[in-house]
This record gives structure tokens, sequence and C-alpha cells, in this order.
């Protein structure tokens, strides 16, 4: 158990909606969430098809621990082959939504085709429709959730939606659940506006039954007990939320900084977690209101901010005069650092404009930074950015830019092309801070060497999340190591990206990993399903599902040359800090970590490999 | 000479009532090592989970023998973590 054991295939083609049973060899093999639903989608879409055509599946899939009383068992992800990259994409988001639909009694719900016309799906427990919603398209993320609710009269609705931004397959448009969290990355908001999908809305009324209750109780109570006697989890986390890494990457030397130029931005404190909990000079309060949790979850990392009243941004518009959700790290980092803007209350705007309309902060930002650079070297004026001054640090600029590309008007139809596209397009890809076409996050490998690596190898393009050394490079969980070596990286790299792959398959978060090892999860895990989970079963299935994403994305053209950095990142030595001097190693990194995972010099999981691991 | 101290997150408390901006300039002694100067600021020991001067990180078997030096910005954390 863990699982329901039921999926949902619903067909927007020709509007059928089956139902089916869990494949349970591939449970035991992948575990759920996204190991399973890319097991699914490994076996049911080519790698080469068109990630905005009827052949592309997106896949909404919980864990088995979504829905139960485990800390932070509450995420659902978002996989299909992602239209930013051309790769794999899984998307993980918190909220209530995930939970929601397993208590409706479904593990995933995979979505084919293209509907005709605009659409919402509803799944209400086992009553499951296809609806109207010519009525919504056009609508943005809050009306969409505001009018659904209302027009079903049931305010404990969940609803995930996209915004225009999707509609126009902005291509990084993302799926925002419960108004502010988001399955964020690689464009999944484009494939879902590609189908006409506007929005799937959940109610469950049903539980999650689990293998053995006792074990599965005195596992998760042992879980929560950790978090909770954790200084980072149960103080700084909840305190601070992951904002407070902007003073200390920025320390570090790690943070990249107008469009990658720098690795320091001197205004770094005044769009930091210390700067949002201090009273503003203009009304005597905080940006800061109070922190949130996620369904289940006892750490509560979650920002929720309110704007200046009088501030540019929206003294006109009282509509943004409510608390929603703040700046996180990345965001801050994307739409703050990377464009060279220190204005708090700005780029809090800019983040609601970014939940309202369901775009990735990270591409939508770095894309901006890459954009300005275009513009202060001449390469664009005026004329391509329909009059806005696209000045590094103005915050007027990013207000535009992001209602451009939410409505995907005027120049925010090329700003939604991602970075990759935008300065191929104007001959100058070099400006580009993408990997395999995503945008880099907020830590510069020069400065932090592993994450250069973690970018160059991720599934879906740059990402942090895949294996997040800055844990161990920077934060020294769970030991410290030297940011600046790329010695042991390879090794330490793939350890993270093999758990991490666990972890985001079982419904957990991975922030628990700040305080949690397998050996804190695995138990919780196996009280719930069949199938004996230990730390080392799950690290296999960690292992496996790496390696089904890569061979995917080989099969889907990429090759070992796109394991590769920006120029700037390894020509371009750090100009200040403690990198000072240095660039990204990864020359130095790649061919151990290949080795490590058993794949051949070019890249490809050996023979070997692969029946290792029964891919 | 003069150093830099930094304490962001909950250790902001224990700045000087002159800082700013979770920063204050100081004029301290030749000699005066990492430890002693969270010590004369009262810092607990056990919050002070990330150390760095320059930007480096120094374990905290290293604090009670590190000198600063001048211009040294010394930088501390209680144990934080993001992403």
């Amino acid at each position: 158990m863990g699982w329901t054991g039921k999926i949902l295939r619903i067909n927007l083609s020709t509007g059928t909606i089956a139902t089916e049973a869990l494949n349970m060899d591939w449970a035991d093999k992948y575990l759920g969430q996204r190991g399973l639903a890319s097991k699914y989608l490994v076996e049911e879409v080519d790698p080469r098809a068109d990630p905005l055509g009827p052949d592309n599946k997106m896949i909404m899939a919980t864990g088995p621990l979504t829905g139960t009383c485990a800390s932070t068992g509450g995420r659902y992800s978002i996989i299909t082959k992602g239209p930013l990259t051309g790769a794999i994409a899984c998307s993980n988001s918190g909220g209530y939504f995930g939970a929601e639909l397993k208590f409706a009694g479904w593990d995933m719900v995979i979505f084919e085709g293209q509907s005709p016309k605009p659409v919402y799906v509803t799944i209400f427990d086992g009553d499951v429709q296809i609806r109207d919603a010519s009525g919504y398209w056009g609508k943005t993320v809050w009306d969409t959730d505001k009018g659904i609710k209302a027009a079903h009269q049931d305010p404990q609705i969940r609803v995930a939606a996209i915004g225009v931004a999707g509609e126009n397959e902005i291509l990084y448009a993302c799926v925002v659940n419960d108004l502010h969290r988001a399955a964020g990355r690689s464009g999944v908001g484009a494939v879902m506006g590609s189908k006409n999908l506007k929005a799937v809305a959940v109610r469950g009324t049903g539980g999650v039954k689990v293998r053995d209750f006792k074990t599965f109780m005195d596992a998760t109570n042992a879980g929560k007990k950790v978090l909770k006697e954790n200084a980072v989890t149960g103080e700084g986390l909840p305190a601070y939320g992951t904002q407070v890494l902007m003073n200390v990457i920025n320390e570090t030397g790690a943070l990249p900084t107008r469009n990658g130029q720098d690795v320091q931005f001197e205004s770094a404190n005044d769009i930091s977690a210390e700067a949002m909990a201090t009273p503003r000079r203009s009304d005597g309060k905080p940006n800061l209101l109070t922190n949130q949790a996620c369904f289940g979850c006892t750490i509560a990392c979650g920002r929720i901010s309110k704007i200046d009243e009088t501030h540019f941004t929206i003294q006109n518009k009282p509509e943004y005069w409510h608390a929603s959700g703040g700046l996180e790290y990345e965001a801050a980092w994307a739409l703050g650092s990377a464009t060279g803007i220190n204005d708090l209350e700005a780029l809090t705007y800019v983040n609601f404009i970014c939940n309202e309309q369901a775009i990735d902060p990270i591409s939508f930002g770095a894309t901006v930074g890459a954009a300005m650079e275009l513009y202060e070297t001449g390469v664009i004026d005026d004329a391509v950015t329909g009059g806005i001054k696209l000045n590094f640090g103005s915050a007027e600029a990013l207000v535009a830019c992001v209602e451009a590309t939410g409505k995907a008007e005027g120049f925010g139809k090329e700003l939604g092309l991602g970075s990759k596209r935008l300065t191929e397009k104007y001959g100058k890809p070099e400006l580009s801070m993408t990997v395999k076409g995503q945008e880099f996050p907020a830590y510069d490998p020069r400065g932090i060497q592993g994450m250069g690596l973690t970018y160059a190898t991720s599934n879906r393009g740059a990402c942090h999340l895949r294996s997040y050394t800055v844990s161990s490079e920077i934060l020294g969980i769970p030991e410290k190591t030297d940011p600046l070596t790329t010695d042991g990286k390879a090794g330490l790299v793939k350890a993270f990206q093999d758990a991490t792959a666990a972890v985001d398959s079982s419904g957990l978060c991975v922030f628990t990993t700040f305080a949690w090892t397998l050996e804190d999860i695995a138990p919780q895990v196996d009280a719930a399903c069949e199938g004996n989970w230990t730390v080392d079963k799950m690290l296999e299935a960690g292992e496996r599902i790496w390696n089904m994403e890569r061979m995917f994305n080989n099969n889907a053209g990429f090759t070992a040359e796109d394991d590769n950095l920006p120029k700037r990142l390894l020509k371009d030595a750090a100009k200040t800090g403690p990198a000072k001097g240095l660039v990204a190693g990864l020359d130095k990194m790649l061919p151990e970590y290949y080795e490590l995972r058993g794949w051949t010099p070019d890249g490809v999981p050996t023979s070997e490999t692969v029946a290792r691991l029964a891919l | 000479m003069k150093v830099t101290l930094k304490l962001f997150a909950s250790l902001s408390s224990f700045l000087p009532r002159e800082a700013q901006r979770n920063k204050v300039d100081l004029d301290v002694a030749e000699g005066t090592t990492i430890q002693s100067l969270l010590d004369h600021h009262k810092v607990p020991r056990e919050k002070c989970h990330l150390v760095l001067v320059n930007g480096v990180f120094h374990a905290p078997e290293e604090r009670e023998t590190v000198a600063l030096k001048d211009s040294d910005v010394l930088a501390v954390w209680p144990p934080v973590a993001g992403g």
C-alpha cells in the first residue's frame, strides 16, 4: 500500500477517460512520482516527439507517501518531455494539490493528445470529467482557481492551472497549484497549454492506506522528531526560509550577478531574508508576514509576503494589496542578482506575477538578465524591446518584462523563448547562461565547483535540485567539503543525484534531507509500502531512475557534448571573492563522473550498467 | 587594525547597536582570533555554524588559532540552509 494502485488515463483528443491498475512491477523498481511516472513516459512517448505536439504526454504523479502523515508528504510531480530543453522534464510541487489527488484515489493521471478546444478536468473522487474551459481561457491562475471553486461551490477543491503564459506556450511556463506553489521548471505549463488543458481541479474524501500502521506511525514520528531537533529544519528554514542563502552565497563569491558577469552582488543584502524581515521605512512593516507549510510539513519554509501599498508597482493596483507567496531564494536571485536589481518590493511584485501567470521565475529572471546584456552591449535596442529601457538594475524594466511575458505580449513573447533561443536569435549564444537550454539557478560553478558538474549532467537541463552539492560544499551537510576544488566532486554529485531521485519518487520534500538521510526515510517508505524498502534498495532505485532519464535523453538526441557549461564559466575567471581567478573545472570532473556512473567516455550507459540496473 | 564583522539570521541581535545592514566595522588588536572576536560580542559558540573569513570557511578547531588580518571580513551564520 502507500500506492492507491489506480491511475487515470485521460485522452484529450478523443475525450475518453480510462482507469488502469498501477503497474506494481514497475512500482517495485521505480517507487513512485518522479521515478514511476518517468518509467511510464519512457515506455509511452517517443523520445524524439515534439514536446508541444499531440504525441507528448503529461503525467501528474504522486508518491507512495503523498497524502500520508509523513512530514512533507504532500508532493506531486509533473513528468513530460520538456519544451524548453527537449529533455525529460520532472517538476515537483508542494502545496495541497498532490495530497488531494491521492485522497481522490489516484496515484497518477496521464494526459494524452490535445483537446480541440480549451478544457479543464475535474477529479472529484471517482467522478472524473472533462469540462469546457472557454470561460477560463485567457484568465490568470488566481482567477481560474477562484472561478472553479465558485462554479462547483466547494472552496476545498484544489486547483492546478496554467496562466496566459502557458496558453501561449511561453517555453518556461509552469503549472501553479494552491495559488503559489509551482511545478516550476522546464516548461511543463507550456505542455499543458499545448493540450488546451487550462486546469485540473481535485477533491478527494478518501484516505491513504499504509502497509503496517503501527510501524508507520513510529517511523514518521521518529522522523518528525529529527526534523524538529535539527537546527536547520527546526529553526533556520521556518524562520528565514531558503532566502537566508542570499548573503551566504554572496559572501562565498558564488552569486551569479548581471547574467554571470560577476560572482558577487553589491546589493545582495537588500534582497535577502534579513531585509525581508526588517521593517520598511515607508510603512514600518516588514515585507515578510509569516511562514507557511505545505501539506503535512513540519518544517514550514514557505514565505508569505505583503508588498508596500505605496510602492510604484502596486500603488494603483489594490488587487495586489493582499498577502501571497513571497520570495524564495531562487526567485530572489533570478529576479534580483541576475538582473542587478535591489528593489525588494519590486521583486516581490514580479514574483506575484510569476505565480499569477504561472511562469518560472528562475528562467524568466535569467532570461531578462541575458536580454539586459544584449541591450547594454547594443545588440538589441528600444525598437526590439518595445521601448523598455532594459538596463541592469532597472526595476521598472523588470516589471514591464514580467507583465509582457505573463500575457505573452510584445517583447514578452521573445523573452518567453528563454535565453538560449533569444541570444541565438540575435547572434550572441555565448550570453545564454544555460545547460541543455535551461537557465541555471543561483549558484556560480566558479565558486562552487560541484555545481558545475551538477548543472552539466542534470537530466532536465541546468538545475540545482538534481544534486544539491551546495549542502556539502557550503553548508557542511552532511559534511563540509571545499567548494573551490574539483577533487571528489564526481562521487559527491553521483551520490546526491541517486539519493535525490529516490526522495523525489517517495512523495517527500527534498528539504527534509538537510536533517534526514535515507536511514530516516527508508523506514517510513517501507512501513507504508510492500517491497522491503531498505536504504540500499532506495539507492538502487535512484540510480536506476537516473540512468533511465539519461537513456531517454540520449535517445532524444542528446550527447556528451550537451554535458557542458556556458563558455563564460569555463573561460572567464571569477573577478572577486574566494574563487577569484578560478573557472569552472568541468573537464576535471566529467570523465571521472562517467566512469563512476558506468558510462562510456561518450556518456552512454554501458551494457553492463543497463543489465545491472535491470533497465 | 580594522576588520568587518557580519552576523546574519538569528545572530544579527549580537551585533553592536551601531551596526547597519548586518555589519559593523571594528577596530581590533593585532592577533585577535576569530573566536576571541566572537566571544567579545557574546555570540554563542554553539550557534556559530558557518564561519567565513573573506568568504572562506573555517572549521571550529581553527577558530581559536586563526588570527584576523587588517581589512578581513568575518561573516557568521547559525545552521541554515536553502535551495
